[in-house]
């Protein structure tokens, strides 16, 4: 056992385990928090997967941006947790044993189907450096310039959107 | 040396912690952030099977990168929108709750 495996391991449970806390905590700005660390540690796994740019768009936009949105309409709300009400006594193991099986499912289909072979070494520095996101860069604004202007209409489009959908009704004179 | 294996197992692992929270629970804002779990296991898969391919084939791969990018701007469009529409159900029927809106069940 490398070290380098021990270190993925522990990040796992801590993925896991903060996944685990989002879904069971009451309160929703427990959750929120609970997936902000869950993506911190996301980042970390593509630090390792050596793409250093996005675990920093990753910290930047998740993290940051829409965890502080998701904080800030819940607080807005006032709608951290809801009143007790009856459920459906059926709904929640059946969830559970589905959700199980996809998964199984998910790791045996694209494990014996993809075959992904080999090992991920750490990367080394040359990933980490200033060519490597030249070279991301060229192929972002050269090969995929179109797909890229194309998001930034969607992001407008959003924007509009959601400014349009919370403003206030005016009267029609 | 991890192996791509693992990555992969991890993301079908955190996949279906997204899904349970769509089914299980009624708040309609963590539903929204299992949403969000949902996208990134996908998301660190692709970076996954990328970086399997560049290990593989020894030469640079992008596209695992680029589209993981255009995935992060698709979510915080969706976000945004998701909110707005969340923060108007609001407004109007004082709640959250996925069970109350039912208004138009027969």
């Amino acid at each position: 056992m490398t070290l380098e495996l021990i270190f993925f391991l522990l990040l796992s449970i801590i993925a896991i385990a903060t996944g685990l806390g989002m879904l069971l905590s009451r309160n929703a700005i427990y959750s929120a928090l609970f997936l902000v660390l869950n993506f911190m540690t996301v980042a970390v796994f593509y630090l390792l997967l050596g793409a250093p740019f996005i675990a920093m768009a990753q910290v930047t936009v998740y993290a940051g941006a829409i965890m502080v949105l998701f904080l800030f309409v819940i607080m807005l709300l006032g709608a951290e947790s809801l009143p007790k009400a009856e459920v459906l006594p059926w709904q929640r193991p059946l969830a559970i044993t589905l959700s199980v099986l996809l998964a199984g499912e998910a790791v045996l289909l694209l494990i014996t189907r993809a075959r992904p072979a080999g090992d991920i070494a750490a990367p080394d520095a040359a990933v980490n450096g200033i060519d490597n996101l030249r070279a991301l860069g060229e192929a972002l604004f050269n090969h995929y310039l179109l797909p890229f202007e194309v998001t930034s209409i969607l992001l407008l489009v959003a924007m509009v959107g959601a400014i349009v959908l919370v403003r206030k009704e005016k009267r029609v004179p | 040396m991890i192996p791509i294996n693992y990555y992969i197992i991890l993301s079908a692992i955190l996949f279906s912690l997204g899904v349970v929270g769509v089914l299980v629970r009624r708040n309609a804002l963590i539903i929204f952030m299992s949403i969000e779990l949902m996208l990134n296991a996908a998301n660190l898969a692709i970076v996954a099977f990328a970086r399997g391919w560049e290990i593989n084939t020894g030469k640079p791969f992008f596209e695992g990168q680029i589209f993981v990018f255009f995935v992060i701007a698709v979510a915080a469009a969706e976000v945004a929108v998701g909110l707005a529409l969340i923060v108007e159900i609001f407004k109007s029927k004082r709640s959250i709750d996925v069970d109350q809106m039912s208004s138009l069940k027969g």
